[in-house]
């Protein structure tokens, strides 16, 4: 009975309509992940379509600056599209093709899901519609406008707090009015079984990539890995190898928003208590009646009350780290990156450069640390000029 | 024999839903006694939800207004057993599976039983998950309705042997809300749970006219209607109770009219 379940975490909580597609899910996945010619034909698509491997950079100037622990940035800002979010993509979106699915729907945040899932679609001739919270529509208009170009349908979710977590209210709906024809390509670690695990095993190439780069350029392991988290997927991709190397510390950094002592923030693993919502049991932020609360980021892509069910476990088992980066430390980080090392990082990522900020310092210069910079901040340019009072129009 | 047995027991059943504390608990109320006295054989009360992702529009609003006017599960508890007083028709409270996870699934079971809940209606939670809520419905006494849906298939069966009280058969696709047209294959999914056990099957999603619910009660056991009640309570507001048993008494005939060129 309990499938799909990370310790206590996870599950399969979904209407009954879409029961058999998940089932379906489950099987064909289960059935292509050890085909060869499906390995080899997304292998291709990543090498020659993404830009895989993507660079492990040594972050020179910055490791300097802040005298502590010598700092790798992974570059997942340079796959195409721009994000992590591609590798998740091409994998679901070639088996969905393969499921013999005509059509593809996917919730996203920031956007970079979005754009990522519109690409794909584009590349495999699939259709493509995407539900985007109209606050994330605002602030992210010209990830609207990239997605359009690619032929996606975007609509706007009005619903509810009109983030991230409507979206994929919106996207499961529609699901059950067209579950047919149609896959969902869910966006993150997250939602019912058996989404978590094909969404880390396709993000699972960042860390598989990263522990190879750091033996060819340390000949040792990294002391610590460091991620943003939002519902957790470049996290989880990167964990995930390293997982039984115990000396390796995993930490995902979470949106604090206005603080964790403020009711302005998505701090999930700081705020949240353990809830059964999107398909999965894992923490959310909610109150004690089990409603779920609004939550805040300037980042769209942390603006989520949740978090993925197997990062849930990680933490009760203490074998990874949860923190809170406020918006203002975020900002600072986005800042500092770009001027340090000439590479703008996205505002999720940022989270990530802000607590190695804080943390490399109190490290020893023989430690390494690695930070996954899990996409590139065009997209927020202009959110954080406006952020600082500077107007700029897209 | 208990409510729930009842529910069935005079021939085909009228069941409406409303929104538990839209537009106040006090006129929720007043819907349940006085649907029931216009000829509704169980209530669907649902508790409402910040994101109830198996609904519509017109529901999804009637959970924002609860919500926004104050109902909790509490609440909903302490309303329940006021009805107690003056009413025994049956209740099935329709809820998400986070507000019992989170309000504790024992106590929920157990303040149901005590408030006077009959049966319970978790549309997040499928067979698979069924396992977490059975033992403590079964010690409260309280039936976990089963659904089935056009997908369902092969899993109907399966659902079917392990139902209780009786089947809620979505007719259609997608989430609440009034239809057009509702598809005829309902009556292959009901054959086929009575192939495996005799149980009360009711359909649901997209009845709105008494044409339909008539239709819908010629090939099963009883009608679920919600969207269509929720509306005349969005429109009316505090003043929608005559519009809503007005409403419900020619639903309610609609199903219960025996035809006999059939």
């Amino acid at each position: 009975m309990l499938k799909g379940r990370f310790g206590n975490y996870g599950g399969q909580y979904i209407p009954e309509t879409l029961m058999n597609a998940a089932l379906e899910l489950e099987e064909a996945y289960s059935k292509f992940k050890d085909d060869q010619e499906f390995k080899e034909e997304l292998s291709e698509l990543q090498r020659n379509y993404a830009g895989r491997p993507s660079l492990l950079y040594y972050a020179e100037k910055m490791t300097k600056d802040l005298g502590g622990a010598k700092i790798y940035l992974k570059r997942e800002d340079l796959n195409h599209t721009g994000s992590h979010k591609i590798n998740n993509v091409l994998g679901q979106v070639l088996l969905a093709k393969r499921m013999g699915k005509t059509r593809v729907i996917a919730e996203t945040g920031a956007g970079q899901h979005g754009v990522a899932t519109a690409t794909a679609a584009a590349l495999m001739e699939m259709e493509c519609e995407i539900y985007m919270g109209k606050e994330d529509t605002d602030r992210q208009a010209l990830n609207v406008y990239r997605m359009e170009l690619l032929g996606a349908k975007v609509h706007t979710v009005t619903s509810g707090t009109q983030t991230l977590k409507d979206a994929v209210n919106e996207t499961m709906r529609e699901w059950t009015r067209r579950v047919k024809d149609t896959h969902y390509v869910l966006g993150s670690v997250m939602g019912p079984h058996p989404f978590p695990t094909i969404v880390r095993d396709f993000q699972s190439v960042i860390g598989r990539e990263v522990k190879k780069q750091i033996l060819e350029k340390e000949g040792r392991l990294p002391d610590a890995l460091v991620a943003c988290v939002g519902g957790g997927s470049n996290a989880m991709g990167l964990f995930y190898e390293f997982i039984e190397d115990k000396s390796v510390r995993l930490i995902g950094c979470e949106a604090g928003g206005h603080g964790i002592d403020t009711d302005k923030n998505a701090a999930t693993m700081a705020t949240g208590t353990v809830g059964i919502f999107h398909g999965m049991k894992s923490y959310f932020c909610q109150d004690r009646y089990g409603q779920i609360a609004p939550v805040y980021s300037i980042s769209a892509g942390l603006d989520y009350p949740g978090i993925g069910p197997e990062h849930a476990n990680l933490s009760d088992l203490g074998r990874a780290e949860y923190v809170a980066v406020t918006d203002d430390e975020a900002v600072e980080a986005f800042g500092y990156l770009s001027r340090v090392e000439g590479i703008i990082p996205a505002i999720e990522s940022a989270h990530a450069v802000a607590y190695v900020q804080k943390l490399a310092p109190t490290m020893s210069r023989e430690q390494i640390m690695v930070i996954n910079l899990s996409g590139r901040g065009d997209k927020d340019v202009a959110a954080i000029a406006r952020y600082k009072g500077v107007q700029i129009y897209e | 024999m208990n409510r729930m047995e009842k529910v069935f027991a005079k021939g085909k059943a009228f069941i409406p839903f409303i929104t538990a504390g839209d537009p106040s608990l006090e006129t929720t109320e007043q819907l349940v006694l006085q649907m029931a006295a216009a000829g509704a054989d169980l209530i669907e009360l649902g508790i409402p939800f910040s994101d109830p992702v198996a609904e519509g529009p017109v529901i999804q609003e009637a959970d924002a207004r609860a919500l926004a006017a104050g109902a909790t599960t509490d609440k909903i508890f302490a309303m329940v057993k006021s009805i107690r007083s003056a009413s025994q028709v049956p209740i099935a409270l329709m809820t998400y599976m986070n507000p019992i996870f989170t309000y504790g699934i024992e106590k929920f079971m157990a303040n149901s039983r005590e408030a006077g809940i009959d049966a319970v209606i978790v549309p997040d939670v499928p067979y698979e998950e069924g396992e977490e809520l059975l033992p403590y419905c079964s010690k409260y006494g309280i039936e976990l309705i089963s659904m089935i849906t056009p997908t369902s298939e092969k899993r109907i069966k399966m659902i079917a042997a392990r139902a209780r009280g009786f089947i809620y058969c979505v007719s259609s696709l997608g989430v609440t809300g009034v239809r057009q047209e509702i598809n005829d294959d309902v009556k292959g999914m009901i054959s086929l749970v009575k192939e495996v056990k005799d149980i009360p099957c009711a359909v649901g999603f997209g009845i709105s006219s008494p044409e339909q619910a008539a239709k819908m009660a010629e090939l099963s056991d009883g009608v679920i209607v919600g969207s269509a009640i929720v509306r005349i309570i969005g429109q009316y507001g505090a003043d929608c109770v005559p519009h809503v048993v007005e409403y419900v008494r020619r639903m309610s005939e609609a199903v219960k009219q025996e035809k006999t060129d059939i």
